[in-house]
């Protein structure tokens, strides 16, 4: 007969278990599930993808943008975004770097005209469009900060937010460095870009990359030796935003100035 | 276990009592009534991309208009347009897929539509074709001119472009952009030759230039060329003399 330091020959995880359950009672009000589950699996997120299992990554030839927001349409046509020009799941941002050293960046509006009256204006160095979107981060900060659980990591990286638990607390669109979420007003939930989950699980492109004209999104398994999202990573110099925060995003930019943030 | 209470004094009896009736029922409701899906995080997920899955996608995709529009889709196959998606300016159409009699995607005609993506536009990469839609062919729909599943820049002969190269520019953002050079001059080989002593031909009668503006003009290119009567316009003069051909300017 196994030792056990217990009466009755329970096991240490069978008691410790108990016991979390039972303060897990006292201490969660709404949350009750949630917090002890969570932990564990929290140490799992940003692990390299076993061999065979798709680990989603998205590449942007910032070269290639020619800000024509084809993407911001298609993305709120194809997820239900509102559509008011503050809530986009994706969005192009023009950057304008002026002889004087500094930088402006202002996102674009959709079906709005270009302005062409930068063309005559002397002090700007140079301009372009950067495409941004919600990097599915390998070690997303939006899934450590989130009280219920409700945003979380799927098997091939991509980050989702459970809509049916979101309480709306907004902490992971702080935690956000990418800026990447907002509070959809109808659900009251977090809501942002899912790399078209339901459209990807089924062998489809995101809607952003079906329709941008000039390839300037690319999308695939970086699993797949042969997809082209392999490709764009072997063939360009990939950077991705705020390396530095190590959140291991998984939008790699080709082309990208040294400006942008 | 009435033995076991008498060891203590009785309020702490009474509250030991309580605590256990406590976590009775908290144990209860924890175990019987909270449902498993609330207290398992995994299966929380795993509902939550089951949900995400099915939820309906509304573009179909460039392969799905392929398969009936066979025709259209070689066409673009080879042209300038063959890295669009036929979505990027139809819209979404999964729903034409499954009902394709009566639901239609749209067919984008108004004059803003293209310059979204060809207006000139200092922040869009260098040698992206763009057009300055306030003076390239003002208030003609784009489609008038570029066959917009295999468009091509109108193009002038390099033969004549060598030489004449400002009224190639000229003409390729004028109402005249579609018409060939020999449209209007005939052109002797000689010419490219001994340029000076062997000149192409020049329209010499207004009913040249009335086989298109006449009011009676058939020409198919010239549908939506404005008319005038020629019995009443300007009599006494050949067109050119009063309107650039290459670039001619009309009150529309
Ligand atoms: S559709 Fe493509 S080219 Fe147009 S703004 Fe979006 S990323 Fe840029
Ligand atoms: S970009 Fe923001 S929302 Fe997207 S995974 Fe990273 S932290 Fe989360």
């Amino acid at each position: 007969m196994p030792l056990s330091p217990f009466a009755g020959g329970g096991t240490v995880n069978g008691r410790r278990t108990f016991l979390r359950g039972f303060f897990s009672v006292l201490l969660s009000g709404g949350a009750i599930g949630g917090i002890l589950k969570i932990l564990p699996s929290k140490a799992d997120a940003g692990e390299a993808p076993p061999k065979g299992q798709n680990w989603y990554g998205f590449g942007v030839s910032v070269d290639k943008c020619i800000g024509c927001a084809r993407c911001m349409e298609a993305c709120k046509s194809e997820n239900n975004v509102p559509r008011e020009p503050f809530f986009f799941r994706t969005w192009v941002e023009r950057y304008i770097l002026r002889k004087n050293g500094t930088t402006t960046v202002k996102a674009i509006a959709p079906n709005v005209e270009p302005s062409p009256e930068t063309a005559s204006d002397k002090s700007i160095l140079r301009s372009f469009f950067v495409p941004k979107l919600c990097n599915q981060c390998a070690s997303p900060p939006c899934v450590q900060v989130c009280p219920v659980g409700a945003t979380f990591q799927t098997k091939d990286g991509v980050v989702l937010v459970n809509e049916n638990t979101c309480i709306g607390c907004r902490y992971c669109i702080q935690a956000c460095p990418y800026g990447a979420r907002y509070l959809h007003p109808g659900t009251r939930t977090a809501d942002k870009c899912t790399f078209c989950y339901h459209r990807i699980s089924h062998g489809l492109l995101p809607a952003c990359v079906e329709v941008c004209p000039t390839q300037a999104r690319v999308f695939g398994d970086l699993n797949a030796a042969a997809s082209p999202m392999s490709r764009f990573l072997r063939m360009n110099k990939i950077h991705v935003l705020k390396p530095g925060l190590n959140t291991e995003p998984k939008v790699y930019y080709a082309s990208l100035d040294g400006e942008v943030r | 276990m009435g033995k076991f209470f008498e060891r203590f004094p009785d309020p702490l009896a009474r509250l030991i009592v309580v605590f256990l009736a406590m976590l009775v029922v908290g144990l209860f409701v924890v175990i019987v009534l909270i449902p498993k899906p609330m207290k398992d995080v995994q299966m929380q997920w795993a509902d939550a991309v089951k949900r995400e899955q099915a939820r309906p996608v509304k573009y179909a995709g460039f392969r799905s208009c392929g398969e009936c529009h066979d025709a259209l889709y070689e066409t673009k196959k080879t042209g300038y347009h063959r890295d669009l998606s036929c979505e990027t300016c139809h819209g979404p159409a999964k729903g034409h897929t499954e009902d394709p009699d009566n639901v239609k995607p749209v067919i984008p005609v108004e004059r803003a539509f293209c310059p979204q993506c060809h207006a000139y536009d200092p922040s869009r990469p260098r040698g992206f074709p763009m057009i300055n839609p306030v003076v390239h062919n003002p208030l003609k729909s784009c489609a008038s001119c570029h066959n917009p599943h295999d468009p091509k820049p109108p193009t002038t002969p390099r033969e004549c472009s060598a030489c004449h190269g400002e009224i190639a520019r000229t003409k390729a953002v004028s109402h005249h952009v579609q018409l060939e050079c020999t449209t209007c001059h005939k052109t002797p080989q000689q010419h490219k030759v001994s340029p000076r002593a062997v000149k192409p031909t020049k329209p010499q009668t207004r009913e040249f230039c009335g086989k298109c503006h006449g009011k009676e003009g058939k020409d198919r290119m010239a549908k939506n060329a404005p008319k005038i009567d020629l019995a009443e316009h300007g009599e006494k003069y050949v067109c050119w003399q009063c309107h650039y051909p290459h670039s001619p300017e009309v009150e529309q």
